[in-house]
C-alpha cells in the first residue's frame, strides 16, 4: 500500500479489466475484475456472495455488456425475488435480452450414475446461453453444488479445470461463487482452478454488533487494496468502502469560512476556519459543543451551502428545539433541503457501518459541511483504537473530499482537557477547548483555540455565553485572582468602575484644593508686591530729596562764592554724579 | 419439441403392447466414444429386458441446445425414462449394468 497512485495506475492499464460498478470494489481492484478471466468470490452462507455476483451481472448490463447466470442453488424465480429487493428488476433485463438465468437442478435422489460421464450437458447451456444474448459476463452460483449432486469427484474436478478454461477461451469475463471451507478458501478447494482473482466474503459479529467485510485475496497480474474493507448491501446494492487506501494527496483549500460567530472568527486569524479543515471541538458536559456546532451549520446555511448533521445523541425534534431556545433556528433548513440530520444510536450497528452509512450518505448528498455530534460515543461500540482508526479514515475521506467536518468529543471530568479519549486530536487542524471556569458559587463556560494549523490564532480565553441570539464570546477578566467569569466578572468589573469613580472624586478634590492654594499663593505674592512697591517708592522719595538737597547744597555754595568774590569759576550745574564721585571739571 | 435422430441409427422397436411401453430417452452431445458406448450398452440391456416393448430416442445437444435446460441436462449422456411414470434419470456411459436395471427399476427377470 506504499506505492503511489500513479505507480499502481500505470500497472492497472497493463491488465484488461471489467469494471463491476459495484461501489468501491473498482477502487480496491484499481479498475474491476480481470476481463475474460474468471474470479473466485467465497464466503460463509449469508455472506453476500450472490447479490456481489449479480450485481456484478446487472451493472454489466447496464454497462452494455449482457449477461447469463447459471444458478445451482436458488430457483429462477426465487433469485428474481430475492435481488428485487436491491431495486435489480431482472425480468425487464431479461426481456431485453441483456440478462439469462439459467437454474440447474440436482437432486442426486433422482440420479443413477451408471459408468463414464462428462459435464457437457452444463457447457451446452452455458454456451447456448452465452450465444443467444451475446453475453460478456457469467455468474456460476454456487458450482460447488455439483459435489453434492455428482458423486464422482475425479470426473468433476478434471470438467472444472475444462469448464474454466473453456469459460477462458470463450473470453467471458467470470463470476464463480463458492462456499468457505474449513481451513481452505473454499470447501471443495475451487481455488486451484481460479487462480487469476480471489475475493473473500467474511461476515462477524463482534460484541453483538454485525459488519460484512470483503478482502481481495488474490489478483494475478495487478496491484490492489490489501486490507478488509467493510461492506453494505441496502436497497442500492452493495457499496465497498476503500478508505484505508487513500494516500495523503488531498488538494488543500486556502478559501476561509465563517464560524458563524464573529468574535470566534476574529480568534481565528479574523477570517473562521479553513473550508475543507477538520475541527475538533472538545469540552467537558453541558459546555455547548452541540450549540457551537449547530451555529456553524446555521451559519453555512445561511451562505447556501449543503451541511449533514450527524447527532448520536439527539433526535432532530430534539436538537431544533434545543437550538430554538438559543437563537438557532434549524427548521427552515431542513424544510430547505441545506440540512440533513441523522440521528442514530452508536450502538445501532458497527464502527465499519457507521463508516460506510456515513460514506454514503456524504457521496448522495455532497454536503459542504459535515458534523459529528460527538465522536466519544463510538466507543461504546468500539476500542478506543479501533474509534481512532475509524476516525483516521473518516478524517481523511472529509478531506479528500473538501468537507469541513466539526467533531465533538466529550472530555470527561477527571481527565485534563487537553487530552481527547478518542486520540485524534493529531490529526484535526483547529482544536476549540470549551471548559468551564468555576468560582464564587458558579460555573460559567469559557473557550480557548488549543490550536489552529495555518492560521495565527488567539491565545486568549473568552468566555462563552449562550444568550438568545445564539452563541457570544466576551473578554473574561484576568487578574491576580485568576480568570473570572459570569457574575464574579460582572462583580469584578463593578468593584472597578467604582474604583474609578473614587478615583474621579479624589482628583477633583485634589484639583479644588491646588486650586485654592494656588489662589492664596497668588494672594501672598500680590501682597509681597505690594510691599515691594512701597518699598521702592520709599527709594524714590529718599533719592528725590537728596538730589533736592545736593542741588541747594551746590547753589549755596555759588553764592556763598559769589559772595566772597572768589576768582575760580564754579561750574553752575553739577550733576549728582559728580557730587558721588567727587570729580571737579 | 422436435426428436432428432442420432447418426448412430435407427433404434425403434415398436411393442404390441402399448400399456407396457417403454419410452426412453438418450442425450449425447455429437459422436463421442461414451455416447456410442452409452447406446450400445442401452440397446443390449433393453434387448435382454424389455423387448419388443421400448422406443429410444436420441438427442444430440449439439443440434438442439436449447433442450439441455428443458430437462435438466448437465452431465453427457444422459438416460430419461419417461414411461413409465415416474421419470427415472441415469447418467454415463451405461457400462454399469446393474445400476442402470437398478435406475430403470428393471429387476432380472421382471
Amino acid at each position: 500500500m506504499t506505492e503511489g497512485i500513479h505507480e499502481r495506475q500505470k500497472l492497472a492499464r497493463e491488465l484488461a479489466k471489467a469494471p463491476t460498478g459495484i461501489k468501491g470494489l473498482d477502487e480496491i481492484t484499481l479498475g474491476g475484475l480481470p476481463r475474460g478471466r474468471p474470479t473466485l468470490v467465497c464466503g460463509s452462507a449469508g455472506s453476500g456472495k450472490t447479490l456481489l455476483g449479480m450485481e456484478f451481472l446487472v451493472r454489466g448490463a447496464q454497462l452494455g455488456e449482457p449477461g447469463v447466470c447459471i444458478t445451482f442453488e436458488e430457483r429462477v424465480d426465487d433469485l428474481i425475488a430475492n435481488v428485487a429487493s436491491l431495486g435489480f428488476d431482472l425480468s425487464q433485463l431479461m426481456a431485453e435480452k441483456k440478462l439469462r438465468l439459467d437454474h440447474v437442478q440436482l437432486d442426486p435422489s433422482q440420479i443413477e450414475e451408471a459408468g463414464e460421464y462428462d459435464l457437457e450437458g452444463l457447457f451446452v447451456r452455458l454456451g447456448y446461453a452465452i450465444d443467444a444474448i451475446g453475453a460478456q459476463r457469467v455468474l456460476l452460483d454456487t458450482i460447488e453444488a455439483l459435489f453434492a449432486g455428482l458423486s464422482d469427484t475425479g470426473i468433476l474436478r478434471a470438467e472444472l479445470s475444462r469448464l474454466f478454461s473453456w469459460l477462458k477461451d470463450k473470453g467471458v469475463t467470470t463470476i464463480v461463487t463458492g462456499e468457505r471451507g474449513e481451513g481452505q478458501l473454499t470447501r471443495h478447494g475451487l481455488e486451484e482452478y481460479v487462480s487469476d482473482c480471489v475475493i473473500l466474503l467474511d461476515h462477524r459479529v463482534s460484541e453483538t454488533i454485525f459488519t460484512r467485510r470483503l478482502r481481495v485475496v488474490k489478483y494475478r497480474g495487478s496491484l490492489h487494496g490489501t486490507n478488509e474493507y467493510p461492506f453494505l448491501i441496502d436497497e442500492d446494492g452493495i457499496s465497498v468502502l476503500p478508505i484505508t487506501s487513500l494516500d495523503l494527496q488531498y488538494t488543500v483549500s486556502d478559501q476561509r469560512i465563517s464560524t458563524g460567530i464573529p468574535r470566534l472568527d476574529t480568534m481565528l486569524g479574523g477570517e473562521g476556519y479553513y473550508r475543507g479543515s477538520s475541527i475538533l471541538v472538545s469540552g467537558t458536559a453541558g459546555t455547548g459543543k452541540t450549540t457551537l456546532g449547530a451555529q456553524f451549520v446555521n451559519a453555512a446555511c445561511g451562505r447556501g451551502e449543503r451541511c449533514l448533521f450527524f447527532g448520536f445523541e439527539e433526535s432532530l425534534g430534539q436538537i431544533t428545539r434545543n437550538m430554538r431556545s438559543v437563537g438557532i433556528d434549524l427548521a427552515p433548513w431542513v424544510q430547505a433541503g441545506l440540512l440533513q440530520y441523522h440521528g442514530t444510536r452508536p450502538t445501532s450497528y458497527g464502527l465499519e457501518m457507521h463508516l460506510v452509512k456515513m460514506h454514503k450518505l456524504i457521496e448522495d448528498f455532497q454536503p459542504s459541511v459535515v458534523v459529528l455530534d460527538p465522536v466519544t460515543s463510538f466507543l461504546s461500540s468500539g476500542t478506543s483504537n479501533e474509534v481512532k482508526s475509524m476516525l483516521t479514515r473518516l478524517i481523511d475521506f472529509f478531506k479528500s473530499r473538501e468537507v469541513t467536518a466539526l467533531m465533538t468529543t466529550l472530555s470527561s471530568e477527571v481527565e485534563r482537557l487537553e487530552q481527547t479519549d478518542v486520540h485524534v486530536s493529531s490529526l484535526i487542524d483547529t482544536w476549540l477547548v470549551l471548559r468551564d471556569l468555576e468560582s464564587g458559587g458558579e460555573r460559567n463556560r469559557g473557550l480557548m483555540i488549543l490550536k489552529s494549523r495555518g492560521m495565527a490564532h488567539s491565545n486568549q480565553i473568552r468566555e462563552f455565553l449562550l444568550t438568545k441570539n445564539g452563541i457570544e464570546l466576551q473578554d473574561v477578566y484576568i487578574g491576580p485572582a485568576g480568570v473570572l467569569a459570569g457574575s464574579a466578572r460582572l462583580a469584578q468589573e463593578a468593584h472597578e468602575d467604582a474604583e474609578e469613580l473614587l478615583q474621579q472624586y479624589a482628583l477633583a478634590a485634589k484639583r479644588r484644593q491646588s486650586e485654592r492654594k494656588r489662589k492664596v499663593l497668588e494672594a501672598q505674592i500680590a501682597a509681597l508686591q505690594a510691599d515691594m512697591a512701597i518699598e521702592e517708592a520709599e527709594l524714590q522719595r529718599l533719592a528725590t530729596q537728596e538730589e533736592l538737597r545736593q542741588t541747594r547744597r551746590q547753589r549755596d555754595r555759588v553764592a556763598m562764592a559769589q559772595m566772597r568774590q572768589a576768582d575760580a569759576t564754579v561750574a553752575p550745574e553739577m550733576s549728582g554724579d559728580n557730587v558721588h564721585t567727587g570729580k571737579r571739571p | 419439441m422436435s426428436n432428432t435422430l442420432g447418426t448412430v441409427g435407427d433404434l425403434q422397436q415398436e411393442s404390441a403392447d402399448l400399456t407396457e411401453s417403454w419410452n426412453m430417452r438418450l442425450y449425447v452431445a455429437g459422436q463421442t466414444p461414451k455416447s456410442l458406448r452409452a447406446l450400445a450398452n442401452l440397446k443390449q440391456i433393453c434387448e435382454k429386458h424389455l423387448a419388443g416393448k421400448y422406443h429410444i430416442e436420441i438427442i444430440d445437444l449439439l443440434e438442439n441446445p436449447q433442450l439441455a435446460s428443458t430437462d435438466q441436462i448437465l452431465a453427457i449422456p444422459t438416460l430419461i425414462r419417461k414411461l413409465p411414470e415416474p421419470m427415472r434419470k441415469i447418467i454415463g456411459d451405461l457400462s454399469n449394468v446393474e445400476r442402470v436395471l437398478v435406475g430403470l427399476d428393471l429387476r432380472p427377470g421382471a
